[in-house]
C-alpha cells in the first residue's frame, strides 16, 4: 500500500484552512472555499472566488444543463469535482460576442454553427473554451468548475457572503 | 522586417577556483564565495553567510524564473528586486535591523549583467549530487568540495504555454515515454484523460487535458509554470514539498488556489518582515496574497498549488503609487 494519500476536496467532502491573523485584517486575504461557495450556489452560478483587476476566478456548480454561452476570447474551466459534459459549437456571425468584449454572455438560443464536438471531463481535466465558440456544460450529478475568465456581465460578486471576515 | 536586438554580451566578474575548487563572484560591489557547507557574501557595510543548499535552492529560482514578480528574498537578508529591465540586487534593505542601523546595501543592475553571473555561479556551485529544483529527499548533497556539475537539473526546460498545455504546437503533457514518472507521493492520482470526440474538421480547436496527471509528474518544486493563458492571466500551478526556498515578496497581488493536500503559509511585512498572518491551506481553499506582503510556504507532502498571477505590465506601479490598493477586493 502507498504510503502518501492524496487530498482533494469535493462538495460532499471538503474541510476548509483559515488565515490566522497577527496583524492584518482577514478580509485582504479574501480567503474562501471553491466547494463551500459551489455548495450555496444555484447551478451554474458564476460566483468570483478570485479577483485581480478585471480577471476573475470564478467557482461553478455544474447541476443539469447550463445555457449555451459565447465568448470573445479564450476561456479555461477546470473540474474540480465531478464529471461535466461540455458541448462546443461555432455561432453565426450575428451571434458572434463583441470581439472587444470580456468575459462570456448567454447565448440567445442555439448555435447556429455546425457542432465541434464535444469533451467529457472529470476532477483535474482542463478544457479550452476557445474564443469566439459556443458552449454549455452538462452534470448528471452535482459537480464544480473554476473557470479561468475576465468579469462579464453575469460574474456574480458575494465576497461578504463567502470570504473570512473574522480573525 | 522585423529585427531583433540582440543583448551585449556580459563580462562575468569571476576568479581562480579556492581549494574547496570553487569559484569566487563579483557583481557591482557584492562578492560571492562558498566553500563546502557555506556561501559568503560581501558588501561594502557588511556581510553574511547562507548554507550552500540554502543558496542555491534559491539561485536556482531566482534564474529560473528570470528574478520572477517583484522580490525574491533568499532569507532575511539577501535578495533580488525585479524591474522587469534591470534588477536591484540588495542586502538588508527589506531587514528593520540592517536599516535602522543603515547598513542595507543595494546596487541596480542590467538585468542580463546579473542573470548572465547568477547562471555561472548555479553552474559553478552545484554539483553532480544535488538538484535544487528537487525536494531533500529525491536529492543528494549540496556539500563537500566541488564534485561535477548537474546541468541537466539547473537548465531543465521551463513550461511556458503559450495558450493551453495540450494544445497543438503548445507545451505538451506529460509521460513516462517524454521522461515524467509520477512522483512517489503522487501514485494515487488518477491518470485518465478527458474523452474528446472532436466533429470531423475541428479536432485541432478542441483540446482537454488532466492538469492533475500532468501536475502529479511534475520533477521540480516549488516552481510555478504557465499551462493557460487568458491574456494577461496566467494559471501558474506547481507541486510543493518540504519549505519554500525563498521568501517571495509581491509587487501585486498574487492569489493561491489548494489543489490537494495541505501548505502552511507565513505571511510578513514585505517591507520589515514583520509577522502579519499565517495561513493554512486546505483543498479548494482560494487566497490572495496582497501586494505588499511577503510569504514562505510549508508543505508536509507534496502538494499541488495553483499560483493565479495577472501579468500586466502596469501593476507594480499602479500599486506602488497607491492608485491600485494592496489587496484585491472590497467587502
Amino acid at each position: 500500500m502507498a504510503r502518501f494519500t492524496t487530498r482533494f476536496g469535493s462538495l460532499n467532502d471538503y474541510e476548509k484552512g483559515r488565515v490566522e491573523v497577527i496583524d492584518d485584517e482577514p478580509h485582504h486575504y479574501a480567503f474562501s472555499n471553491v466547494f463551500e461557495t459551489a455548495s450555496r450556489s444555484r447551478p451554474y452560478e458564476k460566483v468570483a472566488v478570485g479577483k485581480n483587476r478585471q480577471y476573475v476566478l470564478e467557482a461553478i456548480r455544474a447541476e443539469g444543463t447550463s445555457d449555451w454561452r459565447t465568448c470573445a476570447h479564450d476561456e479555461f474551466a477546470l473540474v474540480m469535482d465531478g464529471e461535466v459534459r461540455i458541448e462546443l459549437a461555432k455561432v453565426s456571425d450575428s451571434q458572434a460576442p463583441d470581439p472587444d468584449s470580456d468575459g462570456s454572455v448567454t447565448l440567445d438560443g442555439e448555435p447556429a454553427g455546425p457542432p465541434m464536438g464535444e469533451v467529457t471531463a472529470r476532477r483535474g481535466h482542463m478544457t479550452l473554451l476557445p474564443k469566439g465558440a459556443a458552449y454549455r456544460f452538462h452534470a448528471d450529478t452535482p459537480g464544480v468548475i473554476l473557470m479561468q475568465t475576465i468579469e462579464g456581465p453575469d460574474t456574480i460578486f458575494k465576497w461578504a457572503e463567502i470570504v473570512q471576515t473574522t480573525p | 522586417m522585423a529585427t531583433t536586438e540582440a543583448e551585449p554580451a556580459v563580462e562575468i566578474q569571476s576568479g581562480e577556483p579556492n581549494e574547496a575548487g570553487y569559484r569566487p563572484f563579483q557583481l557591482g560591489e557584492f562578492k560571492f564565495r562558498r566553500d563546502d557547507y557555506f556561501v559568503y557574501i560581501d558588501w561594502p557595510t557588511g556581510s553574511h553567510v547562507m548554507s550552500a543548499d540554502a543558496f542555491l535552492k534559491a539561485l536556482q529560482r531566482d534564474v529560473a524564473w528570470d528574478f520572477f514578480y517583484g522580490i525574491v528574498n533568499f532569507d532575511g537578508v539577501i535578495g533580488t528586486v525585479n524591474h522587469y529591465g534591470t534588477v536591484d540586487l540588495f542586502a538588508g534593505r527589506y531587514n528593520d535591523g540592517y536599516r535602522k542601523a543603515e547598513l542595507d546595501h543595494l546596487e541596480n543592475m542590467p538585468t542580463p549583467a546579473i542573470r548572465e553571473t547568477f547562471k555561472a555561479m548555479l553552474d559553478d556551485w552545484t554539483n553532480e549530487t544535488f538538484d535544487p529544483f528537487a525536494s531533500p529527499d529525491e536529492t543528494g548533497s549540496a556539500f563537500g568540495p566541488k564534485n561535477g556539475d548537474n546541468r541537466r537539473a539547473i537548465t531543465r526546460h521551463r513550461v511556458a504555454a503559450a495558450r493551453m498545455v495540450g494544445v497543438e504546437g503548445d507545451e505538451q503533457i506529460r509521460s513516462d515515454e517524454s521522461g515524467f514518472p509520477v512522483n512517489r507521493h503522487f501514485t494515487d492520482v488518477p491518470q485518465d484523460e478527458p474523452e474528446i470526440r472532436a466533429e470531423p474538421g475541428f479536432e485541432d480547436e478542441l483540446a482537454s487535458f488532466n492538469l492533475f496527471a500532468y501536475l502529479s509528474r511534475s520533477d521540480v518544486t516549488w516552481n510555478p509554470s504557465v499551462v493557460s493563458v487568458c491574456k494577461d492571466s496566467l494559471f501558474c500551478p506547481t507541486t510543493e514539498e518540504y519549505i519554500l526556498p525563498i521568501i517571495h515578496g509581491n509587487d501585486r497581488v498574487e492569489w493561491f488556489l489548494q489543489l490537494s493536500d495541505e501548505i502552511y503559509w507565513d505571511v510578513e511585512d514585505r517591507d520589515s518582515g514583520q509577522l502579519r498572518s499565517k495561513v493554512v491551506m486546505k483543498p479548494g481553499d482560494v487566497a490572495a496574497m496582497p501586494a505588499d506582503i511577503r510569504h514562505q510556504g510549508y508543505a508536509p507532502k507534496r502538494s499541488m498549488l495553483l499560483v493565479w498571477e495577472n501579468a500586466a505590465g502596469d501593476l507594480p506601479e499602479l500599486i506602488s503609487s497607491g492608485k491600485l490598493p494592496t489587496y484585491p477586493v472590497e467587502l
